[in-house]
């Protein structure tokens, strides 16, 4: 039992290494192939946490994350993408070395905020909550610097995916109903970007969001 | 033994005050034989370098032996020279003494005939700039200080300015001087608030103050402002690259070797010395603003197309390092740790000692190829080490030294600097313990970095085909200038073999500044360098260095005894591509452009990009300084708006100004009714 | 400095000196088997490098000493580098001599060198291959260099003897910041040795080249040297990686026994890494040269990332 920590510990490395992988990628589809992997490690955490704590709550949650992030949403996005017919590279606002450099910059401004409080937490994989704010907030930068609108999309999942792990490490998990009205929302929001796509393709001919700027009144 | 005076034991201070009289009387004879090319070249710098060689003896000699204090009866009536030779003055007593026997020697073969100053009054500056630094270091009050550091502001300007019929020249030195005085008028600040109001100038006085964290941290910032000035820390720094390559090479060689440790010596000296407290921001500060300066430098070095700038900007580097591990040093004895301030301090002045030494082996070797090819630019040299080999080989020791490789000096120092980094998670602050390894990941970049510009300064240069054709009349150094390079190169070699004895000279000078020395851990180990503990981190060069020469020669022998050593000469083989004319090997700027390509958002680059429809197509690329766009030229332009409107106060009539007198005497009159 | 302390150091030397052409056979024979070609034999390198050595060396008509000198101090270099790694044993006198710092130095003295022996005859595609050596070199190196720090903050040293019987004397534990630099290592050898994806060791197109091209003009007992000077600086980042993730298996002092036992785990050890290098080489295409940076500076940034996890979890 004593390298339960310690693989806990690995995954959320690993989880931390596919956002970095995701900030520097240029391919739609493997963005798209890292952000399932991103969801299996977060599956494996859960339930070796639920193993190890005995929650039945953390295997519930492991088997939505399954369901919607390793398995639904992936599969969407590869269709929209295959449908849109965007397969090529993307283009960043900012190059990626200095994109990875704000990265770092992200990384050492939340362990060291995650230091202290992750002293306070009972859960035996407090240490993580650095590595899990630093994924939320790689994500969210990624949603800032690309372009494109499904890298934004992936960018906003993987933000979830962080939230979650942090919940997860932390406080064991968030109370069901939150975590039920979190997937629906999850959901719900990506059906809605997707309808959004086509139509920002139908009327620009391109999913460049640049684009939208030309909405604005004049 | 804190400013006890020993009267038997006076013989060193004595001795440094002989050597400095002695320079200025040869500054003298020099003025006196004005036009005398021969007689000062070939007697003053080579007894010049004989002192120097004195001061070296002496220096080693008084860093050993306790502090000596002496009153010289100069200055004003109130207010005498006071002296003092402690540790860390003798250590620069030993940085000067050792690099200007090197430069002199140098020198004495360096004059020929030419425009601009005449010799013997080139011949003054430079011996009066030597005999200012002397007295600068033993100041110990502030106004001796003042007066050292202006004498050698000015030594210096009028050195820069050797050449002052070129009006680059002359601008660079206008520039130069600018910049120095805005030094100045901030370490006259910092020592106005370092006397706390007491009147008494003297730097035993100051040590005494107890002054508020408030007016200590003023006082600190004051002093990084203005030595960092001189020094060269960003953003102050836009003079060195233009007076530098400006000035004669022995005297870039100079500046650039010791004139720029001097304004470092101030930083210690000041924050080390005189200030009693040790607030942890200040080391923050120091290590931000060296690590910036030495960013800057060396990305900008990489890209450089003339020889004396790409070394000017390589010395920017070297000071922001030297500045960084001077923060680190601060930072550890805030917190009280001594030990590791001591090992961060030690890397420091090691770094110091060394870059001195090679810095100074680098620009004689530009002037001896400056001399012998009349080029600059390293577009139009190359292949010189076949007819230039006395200058080649000892620049190419030089360069490995500045690339920080082993088993030479500029490798200890950076191997000191990362153990100290590497100790740094004792730290009380969880932010400084995460931020302090990704500075030292930023240092082993820039040490890389300068690896790169090193190999492009030896390789244009000497190596590869000649890219002018008359550069196969290039002549080799003379004897004089044989011996500087070669002391130079003695020194660098020294700093390298030999750590444990240089880093028994400067523990005196750690004990004294931060109350700790390596000496203790280095005693039991002989040969190796051990900082810590063997089982933690251990260095023996010269082991390194018998180990690849025993390869080498193994396996030159064995090579040679079971197969043979035939060669033959033949064109090169290139592939077997026919046309190949000397112009088809890289120029500068093509070595330089893969990091052009990498920080292009650093420089303001400007490019012309020739057309498929040219007549005759042109590329041209021009890198600038951003920080002279966004901050000089915007504070001179403020400047001038300021002075327009007081110019208004001059009007060319007699009334008006007879109106000021007599409005100003109305306000004081209403002033003393108060 | 004990009897077996000497004895395993030349064993150390020995072993390097003999094993690398076996090395570099195994893996270009596995690199053919994964292409579906017919494979070299695995002796080739050892009689590629008596061929060069009983062949006249032609120089250049203005080659330089340097030039001439050069390969000895590239071959003395690496082969300094692979007597202080431990790769029999940690009992070796030599290595306090130098540390892990000291050889991240090492590989850069014997970069310099080469990158400027390119620069010396003076051909376009010398300086060519001089410039993205060097361009390689200053990513690879503070990347390599951030690698071993974090090894050296777990165990608390610098010395390589000392980091590998720290990390075989834990208990088996999974050091998260492993995984990080684990990946930046592979990244940083696979650049540092000239493979695929940052060069081709096979190509003949010189404007590709970056490691071949710097050696063009070397031929006879030079290019002997440095053919065998690359493929022992291949086994000395071999060996370093199961230094810092694999250490089981390296003998200690006193251990006579375990010494001999030493030498069939490294070799089946390095069989394993050979298979793996051949298969990431096969699976992966060459990066146009100005992704390398790219590249590089994602395995230093990793290797960053790595030592703040470290520091974040505490042992790591």
């Amino acid at each position: 039992m004593n390298f339960v920590p310690q693989l806990i510990n690995l995954f959320a490395t690993l989880i931390l290494m596919l956002s970095f992988a995701m900030i520097s990628q240029r391919r739609i589809v493997s963005l798209i192939n890292l952000f399932m992997l991103q969801g299996v490690a977060l599956v494996a955490a859960s339930i070796l946490l639920g193993y190890a704590t005995g929650q039945a709550d953390l295997y519930v949650s492991a088997a939505l994350t399954l369901l919607l992030k390793v398995i639904l949403i992936p599969w969407m996005l590869h269709r929209v993408v295959r449908r849109l017919n965007v397969r090529w590279d993307i283009e960043t606002l900012i190059n990626i070395p200095t994109t990875m450099l704000v990265g770092i910059g992200l990384v050492i401004f939340s362990f060291s905020l995650a230091l202290p409080i992750s002293r306070l937490s009972s859960s035996m994989a407090g240490g993580a909550l650095g590595i899990a704010l630093s994924c939320v907030l790689l994500s969210f930068m990624m949603m800032i610097t690309r372009s494109k609108a499904v890298p934004q999309v992936i960018g906003f999942l993987s933000m979830e995916n962080g939230l979650i792990f942090a919940a997860t490490t932390v406080t064991n998990g968030m109370p069901m109903i939150v975590e039920f009205g979190v997937a629906l929302d999850v959901l719900v929001g990506v059906l809605i970007l997707g309808v959004f796509m086509f139509q920002i393709r139908e009327k620009f001919d391109s999913l460049d969001i640049h684009n939208l700027e030309a909405l604005k009144e004049d | 033994m804190n400013g006890v005076p020993n009267p038997v034991a006076w013989v060193h201070l004595d001795g440094a005050l002989m050597v400095v009289l002695a320079w200025v009387l040869i500054g003298v004879a020099g003025v006196v034989a004005l036009k005398r090319l021969r007689f000062i070249a070939i007697v003053l710098f080579p007894m010049s370098g004989f002192f120097s060689l004195l001061l070296l003896a002496l220096g080693i000699s008084a860093v050993i032996s306790g502090p000596e204090v002496a009153i010289l009866p100069l200055g004003l009536p109130q207010l005498p020279f006071h002296l003092r030779l402690d540790s860390l003055s003798a250590l620069f007593l030993i940085l000067i003494g050792g690099v200007s026997a090197g430069v002199s020697a140098f020198a004495a073969g360096y004059f020929r005939k030419g425009e601009g100053t005449p010799p013997g009054l080139i011949c003054l500056e430079y011996h009066v700039f030597l005999a200012s630094i002397v007295m600068l270091v033993l100041a110990d009050d502030a106004y001796a200080f003042m007066v050292a550091w202006e004498t050698m502001a000015f030594s210096s300007f009028f050195l820069v300015m050797a050449n002052h019929r070129i009006p680059e020249i002359r601008n660079a030195g206008y520039l130069y001087m600018l910049v120095a005085h805005i030094g100045a008028l901030g370490i006259l600040l910092c020592f106005g608030v370092l006397q706390a109001n007491t009147g008494d100038y003297t730097f035993a006085n100051m040590r005494a103050q107890q002054l508020s964290p408030f007016w200590a941290s003023v006082a600190f910032v004051l002093a990084v402002f203005g030595f960092g000035a001189k020094a060269g820390l960003l953003p102050l720094h836009a003079w060195l690259p233009e007076a530098h390559p400006a000035a004669p090479s022995p005297f870039s060689a100079l500046m650039s070797g010791v004139m720029l440790k001097i304004a470092l010596y101030g930083v210690l000296r000041v924050s080390f010395d005189l200030l009693q407290t040790r607030i942890w921001w200040w080391g923050v500060l120091l290590m931000a603003v060296g690590l910036a300066t030495a960013l800057f430098g060396v990305v900008f070095s990489t890209v450089q197309v003339e020889m004396k700038r790409l070394l000017a900007y390589s010395s920017i580097e070297n000071v922001g390092l030297m500045a960084a591990g001077f923060g680190l040093s601060l930072l550890f004895s805030a917190y009280g740790m001594r030990a590791l301030s001591a090992l961060a301090l030690t890397a420091a002045l090691y770094h110091m000692l060394s870059h001195a030494f090679f810095k100074s082996l680098l620009f004689c070797s530009t002037g001896a190829v400056m001399h012998a090819t009349g080029e600059r630019s390293l577009g139009k040299l190359g292949g010189l080490i076949r007819t230039m080999p006395w200058v080649a080989w000892p620049t190419l020791v030089g360069a490995l030294a500045c690339a920080g490789l082993p088993p030479l000096g500029g490798f200890v120092a950076e191997w000191l600097l990362l153990q100290s980094f590497l100790f740094t998670t004792g730290l009380p602050s969880s932010f400084l313990n995460m931020l302090v390894p990704v500075l030292a990941a930023l240092i082993a970049l820039i040490s890389a970095l300068s690896g790169y510009t090193m190999v492009k300064y030896f390789g244009v240069i000497f190596l590869g085909q000649p890219r002018e054709e008359k550069l196969a009349q290039a002549h080799d150094a003379g004897t004089w200038e044989r011996i500087g390079m070669l002391w130079l190169v003695a020194g660098c070699v020294l700093l390298g073999l030999m750590p444990n004895q240089v880093i028994g000279l400067l523990d005196p000078v750690t004990q004294r500044l931060v109350g700790s020395g390596l000496a203790q851990s280095l005693a039991g180990n002989g040969w190796l360098l051990v900082p810590m503990s063997v089982e933690r981190a251990s260095y023996a060069p010269v082991i390194f260095l018998l180990g690849v020469l025993a390869s080498f020669g193994l396996a030159y022998l064995l090579v040679r005894r079971l197969y043979h050593g035939r060669t033959r000469r033949a064109p090169p083989w290139d592939c077997g591509y026919p046309w190949q004319t000397m112009r088809m090997q890289d120029t500068a700027e093509g070595f330089g452009q893969p990091i052009r390509q990498i920080f292009e958002p650093m420089f303001r680059m400007r490019r012309e990009l020739p057309t498929p429809f040219d007549a005759q197509p042109r590329y041209k690329v021009t890198f600038e300084d951003p920080l002279w766009y966004w901050l000089y030229l915007p504070i001179a332009a403020l400047v001038e708006r300021i002075s327009k409107v007081i110019g208004l106060l001059q009007q060319g009539r007699i009334a008006v100004y007879l109106m000021y007198s007599f409005v100003t005497l109305i306000v004081v009159l209403l002033v003393v009714k108060q | 400095m004990s009897f077996l302390g000497l004895i395993s150091q030349l064993m150390a030397i020995a072993v390097a000196l003999l094993l690398a052409p076996l090395m570099t056979g195994w893996v270009n024979q596995w690199r053919a088997r994964l292409q579906n070609k017919s494979a070299p034999g695995l002796l080739q390198p050892y009689r590629v490098l008596h061929k060069l050595f009983i062949k006249e060396s032609v120089l250049a008509e203005h080659a330089s000493t340097l030039f001439r000198m050069t390969p000895y101090i590239v071959f003395g270099c690496m082969l300094l580098a692979c007597a202080i790694v431990p790769t029999l044993s940690t009992d070796l006198p030599l290595s306090p001599a130098a540390d892990a710092i000291a050889l991240v130095g090492l590989f850069a003295l014997a970069r310099v060198f080469i990158s400027l022996a390119a620069m010396d005859v003076g051909t376009a595609f010398g300086s060519l291959g001089a410039r993205r050596e060097m361009l390689v070199g200053f990513l690879a190196e503070p990347a390599l260099l951030m690698i071993l720090f974090c090894a050296s903050m777990i165990s608390r040293s610098t010395s390589l003897t000392t980091i590998v019987e720290t990390l075989a004397h834990r208990e088996l534990a999974i050091y998260p910041s492993f995984l990080l630099t684990g990946v930046a290592f592979t990244m940083v050898s696979l650049a540092e040795n000239a493979r695929v994806p940052v060069d081709n060791p096979d190509t003949h197109l010189e404007l590709t080249m970056i490691h071949e091209a710097m050696i063009l003009e070397y031929s006879g007992r030079h290019l002997a040297l440095l053919e065998w000077a690359a493929s022992m600086k291949l086994l000395a980042f071999s060996c370093i990686g199961l230094a810092l993730f694999f250490p089981w298996g390296v003998a200690e002092a006193n251990a006579p026994l375990a010494l001999l036992l030493a030498l069939p785990v490294l070799v089946v050890k390095l069989a394993v890494g050979g298979v793996l290098m051949a298969l990431i080489e096969t699976f992966s295409a060459k990066m146009r040269i100005f992704r390398v940076p790219e590249f590089l500076a994602t395995a230093f940034l990793l290797a960053v990332i790595g030592l703040l996890v470290n520091i974040l979890l505490g042992v790591g």
